[in-house]
């Protein structure tokens, strides 16, 4: 095979490829490189023609080439945002589905992110989640009173506000603790993957959107259905995290990996069950 | 004029430095000239009466009401966006859900402010959604436009609240409902009619989405209002 130090040496093409795969992961060795490339041809084949999938792969190596990495804007200028809201509505609707059925093999930052982190997906549905569970909470208290002479509805907007406070400080503090706590472990120990704050920041966005018609189906006033669909939810949720930090933190010490993974759903599940208890709980007054 | 002469000997006029008498030069700079003509005007609206005044802005804001009742792409619409309308229309909204079931220990409904903020703060937040998401529309443009589409659902709380004046049991509360449903399909129908434009087709959805969002809540309020017994 060609050596890949001698730039004057003709590459093969499936050669040239890779290279330009392992210039583009800037922060993966070539190992993990085999592992994404067949995953893409995977993917391309499930998801779209390919004709559509080479397109903005073509583009993106030459846009790479062109301008080696991404052109740095400074943080107070409007482009610097405009960076995480450059999706289309099938990445979204792609994104979306892939957070609700998770695969044992598949990552969803490699499968779905694909270098391209969006602020978008996890700002509205945070957003759409917070009016669903003060909508669905109101609901829920007055079908529970219903036919009851002495009560009067009352919809209650301080529950906006509670979760709001909630469900966007899970969505924020704790992606930048994750990353935090990766980027540490990362110094100790030479991990394969690592991965950027805004793409630890939208998988927890997008592994949000389960909860919503989990809480749309909180409405009906069964308690046996109401723990069934957590349960369901934390299952599905739980798993779309879980293979997408195992990568990152499967060759470390056994203690560190079980402590991760464990407060990943840990953290989960007290959102979720927080959530019913405070906004469902029966109001007797 | 010394221009005629000028234009029938061609170069002459090279050699001829001196001005004729006949241009004024001196005196006020009123020349029939475009921009000082509109300067005028300016000044002379100082002078108008005050009436005049306000009746151009409530013609305004009136033929904008009649272009989101009956919603179809208008680009001068669009042009002269003003904030009057939204502002009237938060106003009145903000009054009418007032004096809801109000019982002193326990606050039922949206304060005025709680209106306020949701309204502004939602069509700010959408409006810098479309334009991160590459928009050709402009701030006030589009929050001009989030904020006329306010229309149909203030009507619909006007309505409500005369329904409920009636009665409040199951009949009034279908009329309701209907009522409100209409009035948010409306809103949200009238305001992408203006918005979906200006965004590629690839995102129109993308787009759409926060403004149905935005329009259920507000309906959602409008339709949960009960009135104090």
């Amino acid at each position: 095979m060609a050596s890949t130090n001698d730039p004057f040496q003709f590459h093969e093409f499936e050669e040239a490829g890779n290279l330009l795969e392992a210039n583009r992961d800037a922060t993966t060795i070539s190992i993990e490189d085999d592992e994404i490339k067949p995953e893409k041809q995977r993917q391309a084949a499930a998801f779209s023609p390919a004709g559509e999938d080479e397109d903005p792969l073509a583009s993106d190596d030459k846009t790479e080439l062109l301008s080696g990495q991404k052109k740095s804007v400074p943080f107070w200028t409007f482009e610097y945002y405009q960076r995480f809201f450059d999706v289309e509505t099938h990445h979204v609707k792609e994104r979306i589905i892939g957070s609700v059925l998770p695969w044992p093999g598949k990552n969803f930052i490699h499968t779905h992110l694909r270098r391209n982190p969006d602020l978008y997906g996890p700002f509205w549905i945070c957003t759409t989640l917070v009016f669903a569970i003060a909508i669905s909470g109101n609901l829920a208290n007055f079908l529970t009173h219903l036919g009851k002479p002495n009560y009067k509805y009352t919809p209650e907007f301080q529950k906006v506000t509670i979760a709001a406070t909630a469900i966007f400080s899970y969505a924020w503090f704790v992606p930048l603790a994750l990353w935090g706590f990766l980027l540490w472990r990362n110094n100790k120990i030479m991990n394969l993957v690592s991965y950027s704050f805004m793409e630890i920041a939208c998988v927890y966005g997008y592994s949000l959107f389960i909860y919503i018609p989990t809480v749309v189906l909180w409405i009906l006033p069964y308690e046996w259905l109401r723990w069934c669909t957590i349960v369901v939810a934390l299952f599905l949720s739980g798993s779309v995290l879980g293979t997408t930090f195992w990568p990152a933190v499967r060759d470390d010490h056994p203690k560190v990996i079980i402590a991760i993974m464990s407060s990943i759903v840990v953290l989960n599940a007290l959102l979720a069950v927080g959530c019913k208890v405070i906004m469902f709980y029966d109001v007797d007054t | 004029m010394a221009a005629s002469d000028e234009a029938s000997r061609p170069f002459a006029g090279l050699s001829d430095v001196s001005i004729s008498d006949d241009i004024a030069v001196e005196g006020d700079i009123s020349v029939p000239v475009g921009p000082s003509a509109r300067r005028d005007d300016e000044f002379s609206t100082l002078d108008e009466p005050v009436r005049e005044t306000v009746l151009r802005d409530l013609r305004a804001v009136g033929k904008k009401f009649v272009h989101v009742l009956y919603p179809k792409r208008s680009a001068a619409l669009l042009r002269d966006w003003d904030l009057w309308g939204p502002l009237l229309l938060c106003v009145t909204l903000a009054l009418l859900l007032q004096g809801g079931a109000a019982d002193s220990d326990y606050q039922g409904g949206p304060q005025f402010a709680e209106v306020f903020v949701i309204v502004w703060f939602g069509s700010i937040i959408i409006t810098l959604n479309s334009k991160l998401l590459g928009g050709t529309i402009s701030f006030f443009q589009s929050l001009c436009v989030l904020g006329y589409c306010i229309l149909p659902l203030t009507a619909a709380m006007a309505v409500c609240r005369i329904v409920l004046v009636a009665g409040s049991g199951p009949v009034s509360f279908a009329v309701r409902l209907a009522v409100v449903t209409a009035s948010f399909g409306w809103s949200t129908f009238a305001s992408t009619a203006f918005l979906a434009d200006s965004q590629p087709a690839n995102r129109k959805a993308l787009v759409v989405y926060p403004v149905f969002l935005f329009y259920f809540v507000i309906g959602w309020m409008v339709l949960t209002f009960s009135p104090s017994q």
